[in-house]
């Protein structure tokens, strides 16, 4: 069953604008918040057990409590940045719900003591901007944002800024470069962002879907929340499904819910085809194969369980017809693309993965590669400053162990197992 | 007191500059300002970008290399983006690109020869559910057969 929070009225075209969404008791939260103490709000996030959605699942509450204990200037800055290939719900969120995020973002800042915020948003992503624009200036004109707020004393600025391509500006640090007119490049840490972020100053760095549910977890209460999901994966989840299936779509369920009931929720498979395999988190979550995913619960444990992960819940389902070792070839091109070049792993490991993984698929692969492609996968793991690197060898990794018969007829043929095309003629 | 960057666009970066908690912050709006004008970002407007916000140009060039979306050289009066990203792949993405660039004679990164038409492959746009798609300048297109996307083009050409 889907259960809508976040999602309620997203077919309610009216709830884009600020009178529609008040007439939904849009900003009523607001109020609410306001009535509490900032420490109280902070009290109920942890107990809701709300982790990042946007794909490392950190404990909400808990980033916030590392901010120091001062009065010094804080940020919250909203990564708006979706860029994990198959991931598309902050986006529909954005077009269809906009004040439920700005009033997610104010409850927020107002929990950390924050007078400025931004939401950082891919520059791709020209209509968001334009509704979110639009919403930002409805929300000061009506006073949800400015001085004194609703006669609350507190005062808060919201700004937006436009990325301009670059995958890994979604990484809290890279964003924070970027916000700050460098490279988007990341940052060592320790100093973790909510000590020393944007301009050195403590900087919270949310996804959109966190910070809107930051509006229901107050609205509902912890314990109501917590109702939805299992015990340590709390609430609802937005899925965004693609691939082979017959309804790609934004579906919210609450964690837990069984992968194979999603791919129902979305029409199922085409008529004839049957399920190969399923990248469960995004592109940089190691894929499942078809045995794997028919008992696979859609939460951060039971998908780590399973040797992979929740992510920013980019869910894409593979069917029959496709090769593995055309799609492993697709994932490793973009990331030697988004590879900032800093970290000497990442930036020649992943021109390497691509280098061998396109040898193989243009035919002209050789036995040891397939070798060749774990052994330097594993050597990408855990040796740089962010999880780039990572996220391009584990997917390579799982591909290729999962689905080695595919790449060793690749390599002895000099053709897909699957299609009976040759080569691809894109590689 | 420049050639390439406008009256009106110096305001705007002035604005910029003092918007945000510090001046490197306007760099990227101010980019796609020129882009806006110009269609790219040569290194001249860079070096002038640098002499009105007074940031010296190395750090405003590499601004400029590291991010996509900033074109180094000229592009067609449409810039066709298509996303060849997984979902995208799986759905006739790669194709529809290929499908695009014989229709117009054009390889891809390059200008058809009417100076129309610039066609690339691009990653993921957050646009999986409605694959294949494309990008023409501003603007999504979504739910794409090869002939779909050519009758948009052609619309969009005329």
């Amino acid at each position: 069953m889907e259960v809508k929070l976040l999602t309620e009225h997203y077919d309610d075209k009216s709830f884009q604008g600020i009178e529609g969404y008040k007439a939904k008791g849009g900003y009523e939260v607001l109020k609410k918040a306001f009535k509490m103490k900032p420490q109280e709000i902070i009290d109920e996030v942890k107990a809701s057990g709300l982790r990042g959605r946007g794909g490392a699942g950190f404990p909400t509450g808990m980033k916030w409590g590392f901010l120091p204990k001062n009065d010094e200037t804080r940020y919250l800055l909203c990564n708006a940045d979706e860029g994990e290939p198959g991931t598309f719900k902050d986006r529909k969120m954005m077009e269809r719900a906009p004040h439920q995020l700005i009033e997610g973002m104010i409850i927020s800042s107002f929990a950390i003591n924050s007078p400025k915020s931004y939401i950082y948003i891919r520059g791709e992503y020209n209509e968001s901007t334009a509704i979110l624009r639009k919403a930002i200036d409805e929300a000061y004109a009506a006073g949800m944002l400015g001085k004194n707020i609703m006669g609350s004393g507190f005062d808060h600025d919201l700004d937006l800024y436009v990325g301009a391509g670059a995958y890994i500006c979604g990484e809290e640090t890279g964003m924070i470069s970027s916000l700050e007119g460098k490279k988007g490049q990341p940052k060592l840490k320790p100093p973790f962002p909510a000590v020393q972020g944007y301009l050195s100053k403590p900087t919270i760095v949310n996804n959109v879907e966190t910070l809107a549910a930051v509006k229901y977890i107050i609205r509902d209460g912890a314990e109501a929340y917590k109702k939805h999901g299992t015990e340590k994966s709390c609430g609802t989840k937005l899925f965004s499904v693609s691939g082979n299936v017959q309804k790609p779509c934004t579906v919210e369920v609450p964690l837990g819910y069984s992968l194979m009931d999603l791919i129902e929720l979305c029409g199922g498979l085409k008529p004839g085809r049957k399920l190969k395999a399923v990248i469960p988190g995004g592109s940089s979550a190691p894929v499942l194969t078809a045995e794997e995913c028919v008992d696979a619960k859609m939460d951060y444990e039971d998908l780590a369980a399973k040797g992979s992960m929740l992510g920013s819940g980019a869910v894409i389902i593979i069917d029959d017809s496709n090769c593995m070792v055309d799609l492993l070839n697709v994932i490793m091109h973009f990331y030697h693309h988004e590879s900032c070049g800093q970290c000497t792993p990442c930036r020649e490991g992943t021109g390497w993965l691509e280098k061998m993984v396109k040898r193989i698929v243009t035919g002209e692969g050789r036995l040891d590669d397939i070798d060749l492609v774990l052994k330097v996968a594993n050597q990408m793991k855990g040796r740089t400053i962010c999880a780039l690197s990572d996220a391009a060898a584990l997917p390579a990794i799982s591909f290729v162990e999962k689905f080695k018969k595919e790449f060793e007829y690749f390599v002895r043929e000099g053709k897909s197992m699957v299609t009976s095309k040759g080569a691809p003629a894109h590689a | 007191m420049s050639e390439l960057i406008k009256a009106d666009d110096v305001e705007f970066i002035k604005k910029e500059m003092v918007r945000y908690e510090d001046k490197y912050s306007a760099i990227i709006p101010s980019l796609y300002k020129i882009q806006a004008r110009h269609g790219w970002v040569s290194e001249d407007s860079v070096e002038e970008l640098s002499k009105v916000m007074e940031i010296p140009s190395a750090d405003i060039l590499e601004v400029r290399n590291f991010y996509t979306m900033f074109n180094q050289k000229p592009v067609g009066k449409l810039h066709i983006q298509v996303c060849t990203n997984v979902s995208c792949a799986m759905n006739g993405g790669r194709e529809l690109t290929d499908h695009i660039c014989k229709k117009y004679n054009v390889k891809k990164g390059e200008v058809s020869s009417d100076g129309t038409v610039t066609v690339n492959q691009v990653e993921c746009l957050g646009s999986c559910d409605t694959a294949p798609m494309m990008q023409i300048n501003d603007k999504y297109w979504e739910n794409l057969t090869n002939e779909s996307a050519v009758e948009i083009i052609e619309k969009l050409r005329s």
